[in-house]
């Protein structure tokens, strides 16, 4: 499927699907790491994290398609900080409008969206080599993998660490929440467990898969 | 002591809340670079020296921004200070120190993504420290990084003569042990009190 890194890319279902499961950006290439263990003591707040990144990874990934001509190639990684940065004080703004709790919430992280790799390397990576709607759809599909994943991390502290789900209580009064999975050592080992998970699918698949057909 | 003084800013950053492991600032480094004790350590000089110079450019600029009501490009401006720095440690290293160049390789550069350096300069600003408070902090903060830092990769480099099943990668183990170690820092968290 992927044949010259370099060369654009056709439009294809897998331009959108690769960033939600094969390179989903926190599972397989572990990037953008900092915000998938900070923010996700909560599901509310994942969910809001990964939207505003969402949001700043498919803007920056449109300016950057669209301005891959004009961009000079030694200066490009300042000019896409830049752009990101742009972005990123558009949505900082946007959710204190909004929502100042949340902001509260989120702290310095929303800010800290900007030194987030996953979007500056779809920029390099991706955006800059192919045209705007490639680089829609594939941002898309990133962003929506990065929120996945911080639902999946931010729903299992939730659950644990307070003994409820968007803020809904889900157990009796006998629960004892288990507070560790609320502090920062239970976001080490929520994403150990998921990407132990992960490895464990990855292995019986593999397992599976000469018994099965050699069909390649 | 009082929560402005000096010696509880450089505590705090240091081990209560220290950066990497409480508030999960500057990860890429900490799970890349930790493989082995003496890289990890000259990883750590080179994050404390940024930190230094960009927090005093830090400062000076957000006053700057602030008499001619610039905040919202204080953003930008930091990001912009700070690849500044990354980019003069980088020609200083390569200058006197090739072979260190080569061992850190592409996390030299990305010390600019780092999100401990802005995050750095955005706690000073939004608790609005005057100048020696932000030297403290940022020495406190680059510390606590080169310890946290050279721990895990000597924890790292026992772990490669342990026997460990093969389904657990590399990562999800390394995750495993920074658990622990942020475990074990929350114990500090009455320190200084």
């Amino acid at each position: 499927m992927a044949t010259d890194p370099r060369a654009p890319e056709t439009l294809s279902l897998a331009t959108f699907t690769q960033g939600i499961w094969q390179e989903n950006p926190v599972f397989v290439m572990l990037l953008g790491l900092c915000p998938v263990l900070a923010v996700t003591n909560t599901a509310t707040n994942a969910l809001a994290m990964g939207l505003a990144t969402l949001f700043v990874l498919l803007c920056s990934g449109v300016l950057v398609s669209l301005l891959r001509k004009i961009i000079p190639k030694q200066v490009r990684i300042a000019c896409y900080i830049i752009i990101i940065a742009t972005f990123v004080t558009i949505v900082d703004y946007a959710i204190q409008a909004i929502s100042l709790d949340l902001h509260r919430a989120l702290g310095a992280f929303i800010q800290l969206i900007v030194v987030n790799c996953v979007i500056l390397g779809r920029a390099e990576s991706y955006a800059s080599k192919n045209t705007v709607i490639n680089a829609f759809v594939n941002a898309l599909g990133m962003g929506v993998g990065f929120t996945f994943a911080l639902l999946c991390l931010g729903v299992v502290r939730e659950i644990l660490g307070f003994g409820t789900l968007f803020g809904l209580t889900l157990f009796g009064a006998s629960f004892q929440p288990w507070a560790v999975f609320a502090l920062p050592p239970g976001g080490f080992f929520v994403l150990a467990g998921w990407l132990f998970l992960f490895a464990l699918i990855r292995k019986r698949r593999a397992a599976a898969i000469p018994e099965e057909s050699h069909v390649a | 002591m009082s929560p402005d003084s000096h010696a509880f800013i450089f505590l705090n950053a240091f081990l209560i809340n220290n950066f990497v492991l409480a508030m999960f600032l500057g990860l890429c480094p900490f799970l890349g670079v930790s493989g082995k004790v003496k890289t990890a350590w000259n990883m750590g000089l080179a994050v404390i020296f940024v930190m230094i110079v960009s927090s005093v450019c830090a400062f000076g600029i957000n006053h700057l921004l602030v008499r001619f009501n610039l905040e919202f490009l204080r953003l930008i401006s930091y990001i912009a200070v700070i690849a500044s720095a990354v980019q003069l440690v980088e020609m200083f290293v390569k200058k006197f120190s090739p072979a260190l160049f080569r061992t850190l390789g592409i996390f030299l550069p990305l010390i600019t993504t780092n999100c401990a350096i802005l995050g750095l300069a955005l706690f000073q600003t939004n608790r609005e420290y005057d100048f020696t408070q932000c030297l403290a902090f940022s020495l406190g903060a680059g510390a606590g990084f080169t310890l946290a830092l050279v721990l895990m990769a000597g924890l790292r480099e026992k772990l490669e003569l342990a026997d460990v099943p093969d389904t657990v990668t590399q990562a999800a183990l390394s995750l495993m042990i920074a658990g622990l170690l942020s475990l074990t820092f929350m114990g500090f968290a009455g320190l200084g009190g």
